[in-house]
């Protein structure tokens, strides 16, 4: 398969470009932010992701959705990084979609999926316990009670977690934390008795929680794919994760870097244009080409999802590791590049250094992904 | 398509009879590699086979016409003859400037009767050809060459020096940038000559690096007799003819400068160990595993390029973008590399390091970032053709 875009693709690229340049700019965070906005989001944009398909871009069309690929959610991950967009889009739509899409129980998924694709229902992964991401080290307990499982332990990072309606919650039914084996997959009514919330106020302006689950009951029909072999599931919905932060990755960072290059061809010192001297110049080209071998490992990332899922890991892994690193230098660049305006609040700039800050953390960063691949390449 | 697949079964059957079993080998040392020419040694009967076999069939030159030694297969033909070439790990018969380089030159600038002189005796590997462009003045700043060539009629008559000539001594022929004109603005007095390396007044100094070995030389000329029709292209028109080669130059050098294989983490496990499938060294298995990401996401850009330029929607200095990358981290490797060997890279002759194989070629892979223009130049391309940044 070719490594670029389709016509189609191509077209679709450009309304998404248009959709959010028009209704979610950077202002529309930045009004979100300033507001103290209880949800973190806007609720009239979702149902408007909703009319665009943007929802249930994962479904397929028999279950209300748009039927479209991981290159489609790549490119709208891709506009919602120019713009940084706050929507539940990742945590719902990609994520969330992802762990039903693959569990593929036939019930729940006619009843959840319509809702979902119509911007009626948020879904969130709740994965991480500790600062640093490492799925293997689940501890959070699932005991076997009656007919099905109690659930203790605490959850952190967890995108949207204030306003889902359901969490899929990774869980230690068996063995001990570090492997892989024994996790199991909840799907928990936010609601349920014994879970607290904590909204946690992100560098990003964008929205995480803390969990709390003490004693959480559940039925044995809660669980998403198989008890104690949830693994396969968590590494899905986390890989389509990935690859969808590193696609934002890589739309922040073209952004950022646009809007540096536009400031260094305007500035002027010296008497002359900023982007003359030789020295900025340079930087500015190693920023490009950067940018522009990550955009072929993201691409290439998100062709595997669709054509070979199974085998995308590694891919994965290069695109998430590569788009946080690249990313984090166009911001660092561009903030530097823009010399004491790009250290105040009131210009956009900033705002991009925070987001790819958290961006490239979540579901791992550099070195988790690093490590990754040193597995997977043996050493 | 049926005749393609036909193709693809004649290919294999052909290559799998007539390649010899030492030229499905990787190669390793430079003498592996088949230059040709009038000084041509042959490291194994093999090698010479496999060249005399190829040039037989014009696949040394397989997508060229008939009549200058190819073989005139379409690109979905010589597509399937490299594919099946690779599977079987076999050799290129013939490595060559005058392939890489020359020839897109003469196809692009030369006469006619210059194509028929000088392309069938290249793709039979008969005469090896160096490139006369850098001088001791004029590196990155190429367009400041001094090598006079004065009209003298019937003749031009050069006089001047170039270096970094890359094999000047092994080689038959050299295609020159020399000054036509010394009033005219520097990019606008060049012109772009062919002349043979035995003519009276031609003389070539190897030059030692710092890996100890001598692929470039020196090389003078004393009053050279160059006849007018080895002029290419129009006369003080060179400077153009240099620009679209040293484009080719620069994706020649990067192709050659990623080698495929084994993941670097895997040979460093030779030298270092690993517990449980992990490399003993942490910090050098994290570099490593650093590069291996970058030299994938590298790899997937080469070929998303090469889509973006099917699809007609190239960007203007990819090739600097290449040059610049591959360079960078053919680098890191030979530093990692290095790392991974510890004191053991660091022997320089016995058997034990294979004449300082690693140790030279960490040493080699220096020059990376200044042959064929240097990074920091590389990096004005960019910054002046692609981002379109102002002048000093």
């Amino acid at each position: 398969m070719a490594l670029i875009l389709t016509e189609e693709q191509t077209m679709m690229r450009d309304s998404a470009r248009a959709f959010l340049a028009d209704k979610a700019p950077v202002a529309h965070l930045r009004k979100l932010r300033d507001s103290r906005d209880t949800a973190g989001f806007s609720r009239e944009l979702w149902k408007a992701f909703a009319a665009m398909g943007f929802c249930g871009i994962l479904v397929p069309e028999a279950q209300g959705g748009s039927g479209l690929g991981h290159v489609e959610a790549g490119i709208i991950m891709a506009e919602i990084g120019r713009n940084l967009t706050p929507s539940p889009f990742l945590s719902t739509a990609l994520v969330g979609a992802t762990a039903l899409l693959r569990d593929g129980n036939a019930a729940r998924n006619r009843e959840l999926l319509p809702k979902l694709a119509a911007g009626d229902l948020l879904l969130t992964l709740a994965v991480d316990e500790r600062a640093k991401h490492a799925p293997a080290a689940t501890a959070l307990t699932a005991e076997r009670s009656g007919n099905g499982f109690k659930l203790s332990g605490d959850k952190c990072f967890v995108v949207d977690g204030h306003v889902a309606d359901l969490f899929i919650v990774a869980a230690r039914s068996a063995g001990v934390p570090g492997e892989r084996e024994g996790v199991t997959l909840f799907l928990v009514d936010a609601r349920a008795q014994g879970v607290a919330v904590e909204r946690t106020v992100m560098v990003d302006a964008h929205n995480a929680a803390r969990i709390r689950f003490d004693g959480v009951a559940v039925d044995a029909d809660a669980v998403l794919g198989e008890v104690d072999r949830g693994w396969p599931l968590l590494e899905a919905a986390l890989n389509v994760g990935r690859a969808a932060l590193a696609a934002e990755l890589a739309g922040l960072g073209e952004e950022a870097f646009g809007r540096t290059l536009s400031y260094l061809k305007a500035r002027k010192q010296f008497g002359r244009p900023i982007g003359s001297f030789q020295a900025l110049q340079h930087r500015a080209a190693r920023v490009f080409v950067e940018l522009e071998i990550t955009q072929a490992a993201v691409l290439k990332a998100l062709q595997t999802l669709d054509a070979d899922f199974e085998r995308a890991a590694a891919f994965v892994a290069v695109a998430k590791a590569r788009a946080g690193t690249s990313a984090t230098l166009a911001v660092q660049e561009a903030v530097q590049l823009h010399g004491g305006i790009g250290m105040t609040d009131e210009f956009d700039i900033g705002l991009f250094m925070k987001r790819a800050r958290v961006a490239q953390e979540l579901f791992g960063d550099h070195g988790f992904h690093a490590d990754r691949l040193a597995r997977l390449q043996n050493y | 398509m049926p005749d393609l697949e036909q193709f693809r079964r004649e290919t294999r059957a052909w290559l799998d009879a007539n390649c010899p079993p030492d030229m499905r080998q990787p190669v390793v040392a430079d003498e592996d590699r088949c230059w040709g020419g009038r000084k041509a040694t042959f490291k194994s009967e093999g090698q010479r086979l496999w060249l005399e076999r190829m040039v037989a069939r014009g696949w040394t030159v397989p997508e060229w016409p008939q009549q200058y030694g190819g073989a005139g297969l379409s690109r979905e033909e010589a597509g399937i003859l490299r594919a099946e070439m690779r599977r079987r790990g076999c050799r290129s018969p013939l490595d060559s400037f005058g392939i890489w380089m020359l020839a897109p030159v003469l196809f692009k600038y030369g006469s006619e009767a210059q194509r028929h002189e000088h392309l069938p005796p290249i793709a039979r590997g008969e005469i090896r050809w160096c490139q006369g462009y850098s001088e001791p003045n004029s590196g990155s700043d190429l367009a400041s060459l001094a090598t006079r060539a004065e009209d003298k009629g019937d003749h031009f008559l050069v006089n001047g020096q170039k270096i970094w000539t890359s094999y000047a001594d092994k080689a038959d022929w050299i295609f020159c940038l020399v000054r036509t004109d010394t009033a005219a603005p520097k990019h606008l007095g060049i012109s772009f000559i062919l002349f043979d390396m035995t003519t009276p007044g031609v003389a070539t100094k190897p030059i030692l690096l710092i890996s100890g070995k001598s692929p470039f030389c020196e090389t003078f000329f004393d009053n050279v007799r160059v006849p007018k029709r080895n002029l290419v292209g129009d006369v003080n028109k060179g400077w153009e003819i240099a620009k679209y080669l040293l484009a080719h130059e620069r994706e020649t050098v990067s192709s050659v400068g990623l080698p495929a294989g084994r993941p670097l983490g895997q040979i460093a496990a030779d030298t270092l160990g690993s517990q449980d499938g992990v490399l003993a060294d942490a910090g050098l298995r994290a570099d490593i595993a650093r590069f291996e990401i970058d030299a994938i996401a590298f790899q997937l850009a080469l070929e998303r390029s090469g889509d973006l330029l099917k699809a007609g929607q190239a960007s203007p200095a990819v090739s600097s973008m290449v040059k610049f990358y591959s360079a960078e981290l053919n680098q890191r490797r030979h530093e990692l590399l290095m790392a991974a060997g510890g004191s053991a890279a660091l022997e320089w002759e016995g058997e034990r390091s294979r004449g300082g194989e690693r140790a030279r070629n960490w040493l080699r892979s220096k020059g990376n970032s200044i042959e064929g223009g240097t990074n920091e130049v590389q990096l004005n391309v960019i910054a002046k053709r692609i981002l379109d940044l102002p002048d000093a």
